[in-house]
């Protein structure tokens, strides 16, 4: 497993490339891509994202997220990587790859960790428009995705 | 103990972070919101939604009802809005 936090935009070919490398056990690969779209939440044109973190924290939680991935399914391999400071529109922002022996694994680890991504590692986005700059609230909605993964 | 603050709470307390000696009675995490509260109008602006406010006890998640005692740094943030 490996958690990155990085300003640099990232290739997501490059990095599916060096995760798979020399290896044969993993017969499916899911990747999911979240990019800046060019468009505010209200709507307005959108110059860019800038993003904040909790430093330390983000690594200690994007940890637990992956154990807790790591203990629902069997995964070969996992790979979080999630930009901050400022990205542009059409740049990625964050990349999440699941490796295992068979796709129905691979995909639900995936919508797993982006589900917990999204509503418990420690980030903040500001959308900068025309108008300045305006912290995104956070969706109801991901909450709803979060919470159906629960289980006592 | 570090008290360390993110997002919009940050820039209406107007810093990231700072130490603070926590009078005795504040027990909780929401008892330390209370008296964070009274420091001052930035403090009064940052935490009046105090409901909508995310805590951390060292670099854990917690309840606003979490115990404070031992902890070296609390951390105060809105609701996350990463991916």
């Amino acid at each position: 497993m490996t958690v990155r936090i990085q300003e640099r935009p990232f290739d997501l070919g490059v990095e599916v490339a060096a995760l798979t490398v020399g290896r044969t056990d993993a017969g499916a690969i899911v990747t999911f891509s979240g990019v800046c779209r060019d468009r505010a939440d209200s709507g307005a044109p959108l110059a860019a994202l800038t993003l904040e973190h909790y430093p330390g924290m983000t690594e200690e939680e994007l940890g637990r997220i992956e154990t807790e991935a790591r203990s629902r399914w069997s995964l070969s391999d996992v790979l979080v990587v999630h930009r901050v400071g400022r990205i542009l529109p059409g740049e990625p922002i964050v990349l999440v790859v699941t490796l295992s022996a068979h796709r129905k694994a691979a995909f639900e680890a995936a919508e797993f960790l982006m589900d917990y991504l999204k509503t418990s590692a420690p980030f903040w986005k500001s959308e900068e428009t025309a108008d300045g700059s305006n912290w995104v609230a956070a969706k109801s909605s991901d909450d709803d995705a979060a919470e159906r993964w629960k289980r006592d | 103990m570090k008290l360390k603050y993110f997002a919009w709470v940050r820039e209406r307390v107007g810093r990231s972070e700072e130490d603070a000696e926590l009078p005795s009675g504040v027990a909780t995490v929401a008892d330390l919101i209370g008296w964070l509260k009274g420091r001052g109008p930035e403090y009064a602006h940052a935490f009046e939604a105090d409901a909508a406010i995310r805590a951390a006890i060292d670099r854990r998640h917690v309840r606003q009802d979490a115990s404070v005692a031992g902890a070296s740094e609390v951390a105060f943030f809105p609701p996350m809005t990463g991916g």
